[in-house]
């Protein structure tokens, strides 16, 4: 079947079985290798993308089931070639090591920012349970969360 | 000297990473992410079987079916039929006898993994079912069948120091058990194998050594070393599950007999079918002690499971057992340690390494012993100390640093995290979280404390090295350094440690990495806490050599051609055990201690960690931010296996394999991690810096589950501790 997906501004087409996921769509059909491929069960939040603005694990969702609709991937996150504020933050907080779960927990920072501008610690640590890091510890991904809200804040 | 040099983003700083920037935007590319145009999709048949004859494979369905390019067994490997990194004795595709649940069989070359996937279901395998050895005891056992025609013992060593039968005032005796433990790198196994005009094939692999890959590559390929090159890909962590081989040779195979780039790439469930995991243990310990504390006599027989093949068994008994009387001074010993086969699944290198399991055994022993003299954990700690010049059980001196005294009194001077009241609390902050069911109304807090201590790099005599290549060259923009090692890049951030080298030993700001192959000699493994000592040191050695020949021909400024520059580091030699196991067996070591702060819930046996402090030898900390990632993401793994990590095995089966069903901490889980990093240089290292990415792994363990003895009065022989262990069911 031929599956019609608005990604990150521009509308992009792609045939694939009916059985695949969203994410297999944006990675093997679209080319777009962001979004990461690390539990196939929307345990551990690496494939995380906005479906018509709602965060979604994209190997729980169908390719078909996103047929017309908007997706944004952490591709789209960038303006102007500059990285988005959560993702300086990641690197000057030292949150990145092996670097397969950042894509992900980018994308699920930047969707509680938006709602949350200054979450507490108890609501950033609760926004992000759905995103696994197995290098961290976590504790300097909350340190990168805290650093990009008070930039987004003042506005830098 | 004629060079300026420039500290500035030189070693010592928290130098930002230089792979960070790729990383955030999602575009660095790892294994599971390579693509050729034209490729097919690699996929395995893995055995349902723990132990079975293969009576005979019938694959003329699966291969007739369309879309499916190959369809390889046995008959199909062209050289040698077997691979492994110590002893070569897993089969490339299992021949006449399946050994574990999960064991290749066939592997298929299709047009889609679906097409892939389905084709396996076509393969039909006839197995004769036989009956597993599935407990470690059991396989010692006379009328046990032998999984390998040794016998089902992968070694056995014994240490004996002093007088093993000297006589002591006080006794303390426990039996203690860890689990069998996931690295659960969130990248799957993953690469790509291009087939080559040259009859070779290049690899495009995740892996922590390249050139141990080649070594069992080339053979079972029937190729010669020059025409398997391997080509580093992104890594999407380790932890030891790459160590050993995966899916390297079977993509290779297909690659070669279809003429075509085959990708392969596990998903959740296949990848903890395809790499070892941390052995489960189980430790007898006796200790014995003067009246006033000092350590005269440990007795341990430790015992391990290594699962179906070989691996890297006989390194971790080696370190279980070389480190079973811990970070103590004491005079007299006799440790054992055993590893066996069994039917379970190969286990192997984790973050650790034997070290782990031994330490969970001896300092819960220390605790117990503390408790039958009437002293403070710590100061029966203090007084037993290991320091620079101690000897160990080994009869090996500790040549150098080793701050273990130091490492206890930082946790000491650290003031415990206030106490705060269960009633007026977010709910989630309750042991549990919002899975409590209750109001807090019986949470009750404990401390535990925990010392231990890790060699860095390969012991036992093994040949080890790195080698680097360094460029300078000058153009428009100025001098640049090129820098070119086999070394691999996991996470841990090697990467930005040889920037930050080049800087120091080059003044230059400029440097770019070239991407790790084998056509440059062998880094060794990222593992063993080793790549900072050995590729780092390599790295020095090249720029000191190419920092010579610039101010020989004048300075930076007058360089009319590039400079360049190989040079291999070794670390000092070190020796084989004899037969009391007497030797100079490690280089040298890493120690740390931590102190974990837990509550539980006694009615539901929930917990949660409070706050965990670690203090940690780290020679010098080269990029102090990333050290305490080390530690932090250390502990975390630390946490996991105290609290919950453990493959389900029921009769050689694995019952959990899944992030659903096998959990790692969450964000939830992680509670702060205090590092106290502990400086002092250590000699004979470049930089005096010594690996950092096991110590906290080593130690957290131990004292979480102090920490839950501490708070319930329990004593919880076993990790992970499961909520019936703490409300006693």
């Amino acid at each position: 079947m031929v599956v019609r997906v608005k990604v990150n501004d521009g509308w992009r087409e792609a045939e694939v079985w009916p059985g695949a996921s969203l994410l297999t769509f944006l990675r093997d059909r679209l080319g777009l290798y962001g979004s990461k491929n690390a539990c196939e069960q929307g345990e551990c939040g690496s494939c995380s993308v906005w479906l018509d603005g709602n965060l979604v694990c994209s190997c729980l969702v169908l390719a078909a089931q996103a047929h017309e609709r908007e997706v944004r991937t952490v591709e789209g996150l960038m303006a102007d070639e500059r990285l988005h504020p959560i993702q300086e933050a990641f690197i000057d907080a030292g949150a990145v090591q092996c670097g397969f779960c950042t894509p992900g927990f980018v994308v699920a920072v930047a969707d509680l920012l938006q709602k949350d501008p200054t979450p507490s610690p108890a609501t950033v640590r609760e926004a992000l349970s759905g995103n696994l890091c197995r290098c961290t510890g976590y504790q300097k991904i909350l340190d990168a969360v805290s650093l990009a809200a008070s930039r987004i804040g003042a506005g830098k | 000297m004629s060079v300026n040099i420039r500290r500035q983003g030189g070693v010592g700083e928290s130098v930002k990473r230089v792979d960070g920037i790729p990383k955030v935007r999602g575009a660095f590319e790892y294994a599971s992410d390579l693509h050729r145009d034209g490729m097919l999709w690699g996929a395995t048949l893995r055995s349902p079987h723990p132990y079975a004859q293969i009576i005979s494979i019938d694959v003329s369905a699966a291969a007739a079916a369309p879309g499916v390019h190959a369809v390889l067994t046995h008959a199909d490997v062209p050289g040698k039929p077997t691979f492994g990194l110590d002893v070569q004795d897993q089969p490339v595709l299992a021949r006449e006898v399946v050994r574990y649940a999960g064991e290749a069989v066939a592997i298929v070359a299709a047009e889609d993994p679906e097409v892939a996937r389905m084709a396996l279901e076509k393969i039909g395998v006839h197995y004769k079912i036989l009956t597993p050895v599935t407990d470690m005891e059991q396989a010692l056992e006379k009328s046990a069948p032998a999984i390998h025609p040794q016998g089902n013992i992968v070694r056995t060593l014994t240490i004996v120091h002093g007088d093993p039968n000297a006589r002591a005032d006080v006794w303390v005796e426990g039996m203690y058990e860890t689990g069998m433990q996931d690295q659960a790198p969130l990248g799957p196994e993953s690469g790509l194998a291009v087939p080559a005009t040259d009859g070779g094939v290049d690899l495009f692999i995740a892996t922590q050594w390249l050139h141990a890959d080649l070594e069992q590559l080339a053979p079972c390929l029937n190729l010669p070393p020059e025409k398997v090159r391997l080509h580093l890909s992104g890594v999407g962590g380790a932890f030891g599950a790459r160590e050993d081989v995966s899916m390297q040779i079977h993509a290779c195979m297909l690659a070669l007999r279809t003429k075509r780039p085959v990708k392969m790439s596990y998903g959740r469930q296949e990848s903890f079918f395809g790499h070892v995991h941390r052995h489960p243990s189980r430790i007898w310990m006796r200790h014995g002690a003067s009246r006033d504390g000092k350590l005269v006599n440990i007795q341990a027989r430790l015992l391990v499971d290594g699962g179906a093949y070989t691996s890297t068994s006989p390194a971790v008994i080696g370190n279980a057992t070389t480190f079973a009387a811990g970070p103590y001074e004491v005079s007299n010993a006799r440790l054992v340690g055993t590893a066996v086969f069994t039917n379970n699944p190969p286990c192997g290198a984790m973050r650790g390494f034997g070290a782990v399991q031994a330490c969970f055994a001896y300092e819960a022993q220390m605790d117990k012993l503390a408790a039958a003299l009437n002293l403070d954990p710590i100061e029966l700690r203090l007084k037993n100390a290991l320091h620079s010049g101690s000897v160990l059980p080994t009869g090996q001196p500790i040549a150098g640093v080793a701050p273990v005294r130091e490492c206890l009194q930082r946790l000491q001077a650290l003031p415990l995290p206030s106490e705060e009241s269960a009633l007026d609390r977010d709910p989630m902050l309750l042991p549990g979280g919002a899975g409590n069911v209750g109001h807090g109304e019986s949470l009750k807090r404990g401390v535990g404390i925990a010392v231990g201590y890790k060699n860095l790099g390969y012991s036992e005599g093994f040949d080890d090295s790195s080698e680097a290549w360094v460029r300078v060259s000058v153009d428009n923009d100025g001098p640049r350094a090129e820098v070119k090692t086999a070394a691999v890049e996991v996470g841990q951030g090697l990467d930005t440690i040889v920037t930050q080298i080049v800087r120091s030993e080059l003044g230059i700001d400029r440097v770019t990495l070239r991407q790790p192959d084998t056509a440059i000699g062998s880094a060794g493994s990222s593992s063993a806490s080793r790549q900072t000592m050995m590729t780092g040191g390599a790295v020095q050695l090249a720029c000191q050599a190419v920092r010579t020949e610039i101010d020989r021909q004048g300075g930076l400024a007058s360089l009319r051609r590039p400079v360049e520059a190989s040079r291999v580091f070794h670390h000092r030699a070190t020796g084989k055990l004899d037969a009391n196991g007497q030797g100079d067996p490690h280089v040298t070591f890493a120690f740390g201690a931590a102190r974990a702060v837990v509550e539980v819930d006694q009615d539901l046996g929930l917990v949660r960690v409070v706050q965990l402090a670690v203090a940690q030898d780290v020679g010098r900390a080269l990029n102090p931010q990333s050290v305490m990632g080390q530690i932090e993401g250390g502990s975390a793994q630390g946490l996991g296996l105290a609290l919950m990590e453990e493959i389900a095995l029921v009769e050689g089966q694995v019952k959990n394999a899944s992030f659903t069903d096998y959990l790692i901490p969450t964000i939830l889980d992680m509670p702060p991690v205090i590092s106290e990093i502990i400086e002092e240089p250590e000699p004979g290292l470049p930089y005096g810096a010594k690996g950092v990415g096991e110590p906290s792994t080593v130690v957290v363990p131990a004292a979480v589950v102090a920490a839950l003895r501490h708070a319930t009065g329990r004593e919880l022989r076993r990790a992970p501790v499961k909520p019936d262990d703490l409300v006693g069911l």
